[in-house]
């Protein structure tokens, strides 16, 4: 799933002081399930909001809404009407949503409420990690399904490097050295043999390196 | 000195808060009606937005009174309370409006006096900050 974490408030209320009645935009996909972008964060959000401009003397008009999906025409269309009666439109959806409300409604700005982190899943209630980066060309089959790409902080393909220690990440005492956790895997499914091959330098533009990228599926278009 | 009489909502759990209101009224004990109950069958049903509206649309000061800590009839629902209880007092904090209007209370349905002294302390607290969209809270 996609990650997001709110904006703080402060850069929230700067980026909508212009506007007297704007449409607050939740998602029911990834970022309910991590909190921060569902039909109950556009709650809270939107009372946040008002309580925050009562309080300055000011007032704001917010219209709640929360679709399916915010990355999808078709179900964005259905705010079509209340979308236009508002001076702007403040998405708590990621950077996805966001963009997707600029492309299907040019008239209108639609900012964005929450800052996108990363693709990952909760390790325990509340609590999300990073697992994969998109990197377009996918390393688990050798790795013993650990991602060097997303977990460690040097992408190394031949590592450990040297500040692992223990288990753990010379960059975060919090974090495992994923390498380390590469290593006991590969020893437990007997295959310690994928660490003897040295890995070429990787073709990294299948990933972010080589401009926008595209997935096609040819047999389903129409 | 103006007469501003604040409105207080306290979400009250069935089993332990609102028994002990009970009590107190039938101990006869005096407190002020600034109180507003609301009843509930557990502070675990307490969401984060239900103390933020009362704010929003009308109240100056909101509490959740739930169990003693370990005696909750669901058991941790007054855990869970007190982690919204929370989180709602660092939204407001953001939103500019002081963090003690909101707060949480444990107690025993035994405990009538208590209910009361919460009462009354909620109301000094929220009579001194002063109404909650005009006054300068933070
Ligand atoms: S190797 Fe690439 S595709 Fe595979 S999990 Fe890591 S970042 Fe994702
Ligand atoms: S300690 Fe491990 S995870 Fe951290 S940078 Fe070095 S190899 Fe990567």
């Amino acid at each position: 799933m996609i990650v997001a974490d709110r904006k703080p408030f402060e850069e929230i209320l700067d980026s909508i002081k212009d506007y007297k009645k704007i449409m607050l935009m939740g998602c029911g996909g990834c970022v309910t399930i991590c909190f921060s972008g569902g039909s109950k964060a556009v709650e809270l959000l939107a009372s946040q909001i008002k309580m925050a401009k009562k309080k300055q003397g000011k007032e704001i008009e917010i219209i709640e809404c929360t679709p399916e999906r915010q990355c999808e025409y078709e179900f964005i269309d259905a705010c079509k009407e209340q979308i236009e009666s508002t001076d702007a439109i403040l998405s708590i959806a990621c950077g996805v949503g966001v963009q997707t409300m600029n492309e299907r409604f040019p008239d209108s700005i639609t900012l964005p409420g929450q800052n996108t982190k990363f693709m990952g899943y909760p390790v325990k209630h509340a609590l999300w990690e990073e697992r994969c980066a998109g990197c377009g060309d996918c390393v688990l089959e050798w790795t013993g399904g650990l991602c060097p790409i997303a977990r460690c902080a040097k992408k190394l393909f031949n590592g450990p490097c040297g500040g692992s220690s223990e288990g753990i990440c010379e960059v975060d005492k919090d974090t495992d050295c994923v390498w380390q956790l590469i290593y006991d895997r590969l020893k437990r499914l007997n295959k310690l043999d994928n660490l003897l091959a040295i890995r070429q330098p990787r073709d990294w533009r299948t990933s972010t390196n080589a401009g926008q990228r595209k997935v096609k599926f040819e047999e389903a278009m129409l | 000195m103006s007469e501003f009489e604040p409105k207080i909502v306290a979400f009250c759990c069935n089993f332990c808060a609102f028994a002990a209101a009970d009590l107190a009224g039938a101990m006869r004990l005096q407190y002020s009606h600034s109180v507003r109950i609301i009843r509930l069958p557990c502070t675990g049903k307490v969401d984060t937005i239900h103390l933020l509206k009362a704010l929003e649309d009308g109240a100056d000061g909101v509490f959740v009174a739930g169990c003693l800590e370990g005696q909750c009839h669901y058991l941790e629902g007054n855990l869970r309370a007190k982690k919204r209880v929370a989180y709602a007092k660092r939204l407001l904090a953001e939103a500019g409006i002081a963090p003690e209007r909101i707060d949480m209370f444990n107690l025993s349905s035994a405990m009538g006096g208590r209910f009361a002294e919460i009462v009354e302390e909620m109301t000094e607290r929220i009579t001194k900050l002063g109404p909650v969209y005009t006054a300068k809270d933070l």
